[in-house]
This record gives structure tokens, sequence and C-alpha cells, in this order.
């Protein structure tokens, strides 16, 4: 797999992003870190849940993490040679561990995608912020793949 | 002395729509407080266009219900603690039956069963009209965690 192609893929992913107004809304893109994918959420006053501490809400957090599982499937898809039209992957059942609280900076996540069976996959989402070594949250879930649903 | 129920809802109802119009995030996209009572809590998500998640169909991102459900357990938790503290999720479980239907209000209850001193443990579900079909339903864990410099709750 070349670099040309990951490009290709993250950038359809980014064209998909930016056709959704959920994932404009958390601020969110694609990126190539070297060999591997990731999802950036930049810091957003409105990404906060608890303006105290203050930290981000585990449903911006849960959201983009959700989104970062989707984004991998699509660009597995791409990077298969696939067609990446019509419905996105859908989540079925997801559980988020809580780790650290998130600051008020930019977040990062990456998914990897454990099992592609032929409806349903099972990915695997890190989040983290100065330190990929401390997460601050992580995801496990079951997506649904197949276009006809 | 253990503080009488009636001032414990009374108080739950002077806090509950404060933590909710006191959320950024739950302003951003729209939640409204509905009710709150012992361990218990309800929200609401009316339906807005830039919560869409399938641009082609119109319905709400996954992420947005993932939201309302973790706004509606920690506040269930928040009212399940004897003393009202600020509290962290440990973990949220969701499982997304069918997709919200475009154009209705998200309706999200949580019940917060049990409360030890640092852990309250809650389920939640999410409707748009009908108690009886649910689109998506939860379990949580949230820890009571004390603000700076007053003591975790004993």
């Amino acid at each position: 797999m070349t670099s040309a192609q990951k490009e290709m893929a993250v950038a359809r992913v980014n064209e998909a992003l930016s056709a959704i107004p959920y994932t404009k809304m958390l601020g969110i893109a694609a990126k190539l870190d070297g060999d591997n994918f990731r999802l950036e959420m930049p810091f957003k006053q409105t990404n906060i849940g608890n303006p105290i501490l203050p930290a981000l809400h585990g449903g911006a957090i849960g959201g983009f993490m959700e989104m970062a599982a989707i984004c991998q499937l699509i660009i597995d898809r791409v990077l298969a040679g696939h067609d990446v039209t019509g419905e996105l992957p859908k989540p079925i059942g997801i559980n988020i561990d809580y780790l650290r609280r998130g600051k008020s900076k930019q977040t990062y996540a990456h998914a990897v995608v454990f099992k592609q069976g032929s409806r349903v996959a099972n990915v695997r989402v890190e989040a983290w912020q100065d330190d990929r070594d401390k997460p601050i949250a992580a995801l496990h879930g079951h997506f649904l793949t197949a276009a006809d649903g | 002395m253990p503080i009488s129920r009636e001032d414990r809802l009374e108080k739950l109802w002077q806090i509950g729509p404060m933590m909710v119009a006191g959320t950024p995030h739950g302003t951003e996209l729209g939640m409204k407080f509905v009710s709150i009572d012992i361990g218990r809590a309800a929200l609401s998500l009316p339906y807005n266009k830039n919560l869409i998640g399938s641009p082609s169909t119109g319905v709400i991102h996954g992420g947005a219900v993932t939201s309302l459900l973790d706004q509606a357990c920690g506040l269930a938790a928040i009212a399940g603690f004897e003393e009202p503290t600020s509290t962290a999720t440990l973990n949220l479980s969701i499982d997304y039956m069918r997709a919200a239907k475009p154009g209705e209000t998200i309706i999200a209850r949580a019940h917060c069963y049990k409360t030890t001193r640092h852990v309250a443990f809650i389920r939640a579900f999410a409707h748009d009209g009908d108690e009886d079909d649910p689109l998506a339903t939860a379990q949580a864990t949230f820890m009571a965690t004390s603000s700076p410099g007053t003591k975790r709750p004993k």
C-alpha cells in the first residue's frame, strides 16, 4: 500500500466528514500520522462538559471516538478498492472507558479494526491528548458495515 | 443529621436545570432539562439540523445520542448520591437499537439504581415519543469527584 493511496483514502474520509453537520460541529478531521491514520478534534469551548475543571464532555469524546471507528472502516474500504458512496457504518453497541480528564486542548484518536465480518466489524479506539501512552479514553464496539443494512 | 427527602428534592430541582444550562456542550447540542427525582433524571434533545450524522436521511448522529445519555446518566448519579457532588464518567456502554426519527425530539431517562461511597450505577434509555420503542439503551458507572478544595464524600 503506497502513501499516495493512503493520502487518497484520508482525502475521501475528510470529504465524507465535511458533509456531516455533527462532525463539523465537533470540528474533527482525519490525518495521516506516518503510516497510521488518526482523527483530530481541535479544542472548542462548545465541547466542554464541565466548565469548572474544565473537562471535555464525555459525550463529545464518545462521539469523536465513534467517528474514529467509522472513519477507519471507511479507510479500510477505500484501500480495499471498494466504493464508499451510500450509508456510513453504523454503531450497534459501544463501550467507553473514561481514563483521564479531557483537558482544554486538541484530542487525537486512533482506531484498530479487530475483526471485519461480512456485516459486522469489531473496532477498538484510543483517544489521547499530550501523550500517546496516556490515553484519556478507550472505546470498543460493534459496527454494522453492510451497505444494505 | 441526614437531609430530608423534601430538602434533597428541592435542592435537586434547583441544581438540575443549572447543571444542564451550565454545560457548554449540552447547550451547543440543544439539550433541555425535563425532570429530576431521587436517583432519576430526564433530559430532552429537540431535533436540530446541526446534529445530523446521515445527510441523506437527516438522522441524528449517534454521538449526539451518546452525549444526551451521558448527561442524563451524570445527572441521575448526582441525584443518586445523598450529598450532591460533581461526577465524572467512568464507563458508558450504549446499544443503538434503531435510528432516531428525523424531526422528533429525543428523550433520555436515567435511573441511578445503586450508589456506593464513590461510585454510582446507572441505567438509561432514549426514545423519540414511545417509551416502549427505545432507540438506544445505556449502562453507566460514575465516580463522585470532589471539587478542588473540598473533601471527598464520606
